[in-house]
């Protein structure tokens, strides 16, 4: 992040939400010249995706008003689904958990609005974001972790590039979520007891579960419950609906409790085993993102997260082969979910990450 | 950064003679003119006044002057009304109307059709969107109701042949309804010239104010209310009548008949030299809707090859100019324009339309540094789209 002349023109992503809203409220106080952008979004309902739904849009409009900005709606429907809706199906199908914020945040919120910016005269976006970004000493950007660790997006952002965090501003990159809302009392505006958004923004009022079953109800076929020697101990409802690491809802009795531990697609059998047999320390990660341009040249320390909200834990990285490393952690961790993304730091620094592959058992 | 705005054909500012003009009327003026004392005797005279000058500009009586509140009101009233009158009275039950009617036309048919069991159907157009000259005869049916075809097209500028179609519709005793809202703030309009029945204006197309719209209605048609309640507008649009818009209504189309002939001479120049630079300098570009002949004066528009038309938008806006596409919609939903759509263009063309429309106050400066900055602009849209 360069820090744009005062008076330059800056696109602000705007969801109608508090983050975005303070966001370009801050810019536009500093003399910024700021353009309010809305994306729209593919959702399972049309109209219905919570990023861009009328009332966000309305929330959003207004917002822009009072600030007394330009707001555009930018129509991205096509490039969503293609680039964020049909993987997360794909994934689904070949057994995996994928994370779809993550190609959203590449492709959609920085990619495809980067484009639209350059084309409204903008060399720069913003978005309200909880991440840090630094021009280190060898003129590299680094994405840093947010200040406050309660509320730090880093884990999503691992996927931008060198040029992405160019033309990239974090305007709350310096406050606390309820430092955030406080502002946006103080700023009067009238997003700021809006809740935060949740869980995926183009699934229907139904669980993910259910719009996977629509989209394609093969996707989601019962199928066999087997231990790790392969006997057969029940059937599942289809292996979408469980995940990693999971102990409620199987339905078997045991001596010992029972964790899913690997969801098999090729044979659609959901693998359950008890606690001790849960958990690994050793995984491959596909697809990195190395912030800094390029793959260390040899293994690294750095401390791993393997979820948005789980913590980190110290561990090696061996890159090979492009842009793929093997991943050994200093202690196993039971919920390392093939399909969401492991992401590195080495202390507030955000190297970068990649996608936790599948592999055969 | 100063603002150029190009869109006029969408809404006008209020000339300043016609505030004048209506400002006595929000205060002192605000007698009701069912009134029988003096204050409703005062509102009364100006309404009066107001519709025998809209009437004197149309070549009409005053009582053939029902004043509504909009030009879809107008739109409304002739095809709701008309319908419903004459299925009552003959049991007619289609309504024929043009391909690229405004949706004040072509929703109200669709209701009519959707509730009321009424079949719509509609009349052939040539490729720049005029109604096929003698296609009526063969579409016309025993049980039509009404016809409706629009005298000039808000998206593409186009102008019918009102006067041969009226006159087709009265040899067989149908009547004919214009809207004529794009039209009547450019062209002069006499409603025995056009032979039209029931003819629908709006007044913030011609720097009068939003909120009052006429429609003329030929002696003799038949037409049911459809809002109803006191007896105000010889029982055809019940409502308290309002005096100030409809006051400023009158100024603004009599300054329409005074200044019109001026401003559109002074417009068709300008308008042809945005059109020629346009296809000249812009790859990949169409005009849409008829060559100048036969255009409205302050309208050009155009369709950009592989272009996001609403980005378009947003970008002209960005750098100060504002403008307007058929199918812009400020919900980021882009879908293809329905007039475009049916003049036979594909999604690739007719998602980049714009269209510029220029006001009896913009200067050939505007519009110079308008074209200087356009090819630049469409290029980087391209770039993206």
């Amino acid at each position: 992040m360069t820090i744009p002349p005062r008076g330059s023109r800056i696109v602000v992503g705007m969801s109608g939400g508090v983050d975005s809203s303070v966001a370009a409220a801050l810019l536009t106080d500093q003399g910024y010249d700021v353009i309010g952008l809305m994306l729209r979004l593919w959702s399972e309902k049309e109209g219905e995706n919570r990023c861009c739904a009328p009332d966000a849009q309305m929330e959003a409009r207004r917002i822009a008003a009072q600030l007394e900005i330009p707001f555009y709606v930018i129509d991205a429907r096509d490039a969503f689904f293609e680039v964020v809706v049909q993987p997360f199906i794909d994934g689904y199908g070949s057994g995996t958990t994928p994370n779809p914020c993550l190609n959203c945040n590449r492709h959609i919120r920085w990619q495809f609005l980067l484009s639209r910016a350059k084309a409204l005269g903008a060399g720069v976006i913003a978005t309200g974001h909880y991440a840090r970004i630094r021009k280190g000493d060898d003129g590299k950007y680094q994405l840093l972790k947010n200040l406050d660790p309660e509320k730090d997006q880093s884990y999503f952002l691992h996927v931008l590039t060198q040029e992405d965090l160019k033309r990239t501003l974090f305007p709350l990159s310096e406050y606390t979520k309820p430092e955030v809302r406080d502002l946006a009392r103080q700023l009067d505006l009238s997003v700021a007891d809006r809740p935060d958004s949740q869980d995926l923004c183009f699934v229907g009022q139904d669980s993910y579960r259910d719009f996977l079953r629509k989209i394609d109800p093969s996707l989601v076929k019962p199928g066999p419950i087997l231990d790790l020697k392969g006997k057969r101990l029940g059937e599942h409802s289809g292996l979408a609906d469980y995940t990693i690491g999971q102990r409620k809802g199987l339905g078997i009795a045991g001596p010992e409790p029972y964790y899913v531990i690997d969801k098999d697609s090729i044979t659609n059998s959901l693998i359950i085993g008890s606690k001790s047999e849960l958990g690994r320390d050793t995984f491959d990660v596909d697809g990195i993102n190395w912030i800094e341009g390029e793959s260390p040249t040899g293994p690294i320390d750095a401390d791993i997260k393997i979820r948005y909200k789980s913590r980190t834990v110290p561990g090696k990285i061996s890159p090979h082969s492009g842009d793929q490393a093997k991943i050994e952690l200093r202690e196993p961790l039971p919920d390392i979910t093939p399909g969401q993304a492991a992401v590195f730091y080495q202390g507030q620094i955000c190297l970068g990450g990649g996608t936790i592959r599948k592999e055969g058992r | 950064m100063k603002r150029i705005y190009l869109d006029y054909a969408a809404t006008t500012p209020v000339d300043e003679r016609v505030i004048t003009a209506m400002l006595p009327y929000f205060k002192d003026g605000f007698g009701n003119p069912s009134s029988v004392h003096g204050f409703g005797q005062a509102a009364d005279k100006a309404l009066d006044e107001s519709r025998r000058s809209i009437a004197a500009g149309l070549g009409a009586k005053p009582d053939e002057i029902i004043f509504t509140s909009c030009g879809s009101e107008s739109d409304n009233l002739a095809i709701r009304g008309s319908a419903l009158a004459r299925r009552e009275k003959y049991g007619h039950n289609h309504i024929l109307i043009s391909p690229l009617e405004h949706p004040a036309v072509q929703a109200t048919a669709d209701q009519l059709a959707a509730h009321y069991g009424f079949e719509v159907g509609y009349l052939p157009v040539d490729p720049d969107g005029s109604v096929v000259e003698g296609s009526l005869s063969d579409h016309l049916r025993q049980d039509t109701a009404l016809v409706s075809v629009m005298a000039a097209n808000n998206e593409i500028g186009t102008l019918n042949n009102i006067h041969h179609l009226a006159s087709d519709c009265r040899e067989r005793g149908i009547p004919f309804h214009t809207d004529a809202v794009q039209y009547a703030a450019h062209h002069p309009l006499d409603v025995d010239q056009s032979g039209a029945d029931l003819i629908s204006l709006g007044a913030h197309k011609f720097y009068g104010p939003k909120g009052v719209g006429v429609l003329y209605v030929r002696p003799g048609t038949e037409l049911l209310p459809i809002q109803t309640g006191g007896s105000q507008e010889f029982g055809l649009r019940a409502a308290t009548e309002n005096i100030p818009l409809i006051v400023g209504m009158a100024e603004a189309f009599r300054l329409v008949q005074e200044e019109g002939a001026a401003r559109r001479e002074r417009l068709i120049p300008i308008r042809d030299r945005i059109i020629d630079y346009v296809l000249e300098n812009i790859p990949h570009s169409q005009l849409t809707g008829a060559p100048s002949a036969n255009r409205l004066p302050n309208h050009a528009s155009f369709v950009f090859k592989d272009l996001d038309g609403n980005l378009l938008i947003q970008v002209l806006d960005s750098e100060g100019y504002a403008c307007s596409s058929g199918s812009a919609c400020k919900t980021g939903d882009p879908k293809p324009s329905s007039v475009l759509t049916h003049l036979g263009f594909a999604p690739d063309w007719s998602l980049g339309s714009l269209r510029i429309s220029l006001g009896k106050d913009t200067t050939g400066g505007e519009v110079d540094q308008f074209l200087e900055i356009l090819p630049g602009c469409v290029q980087r849209v391209r770039e993206v789209s």
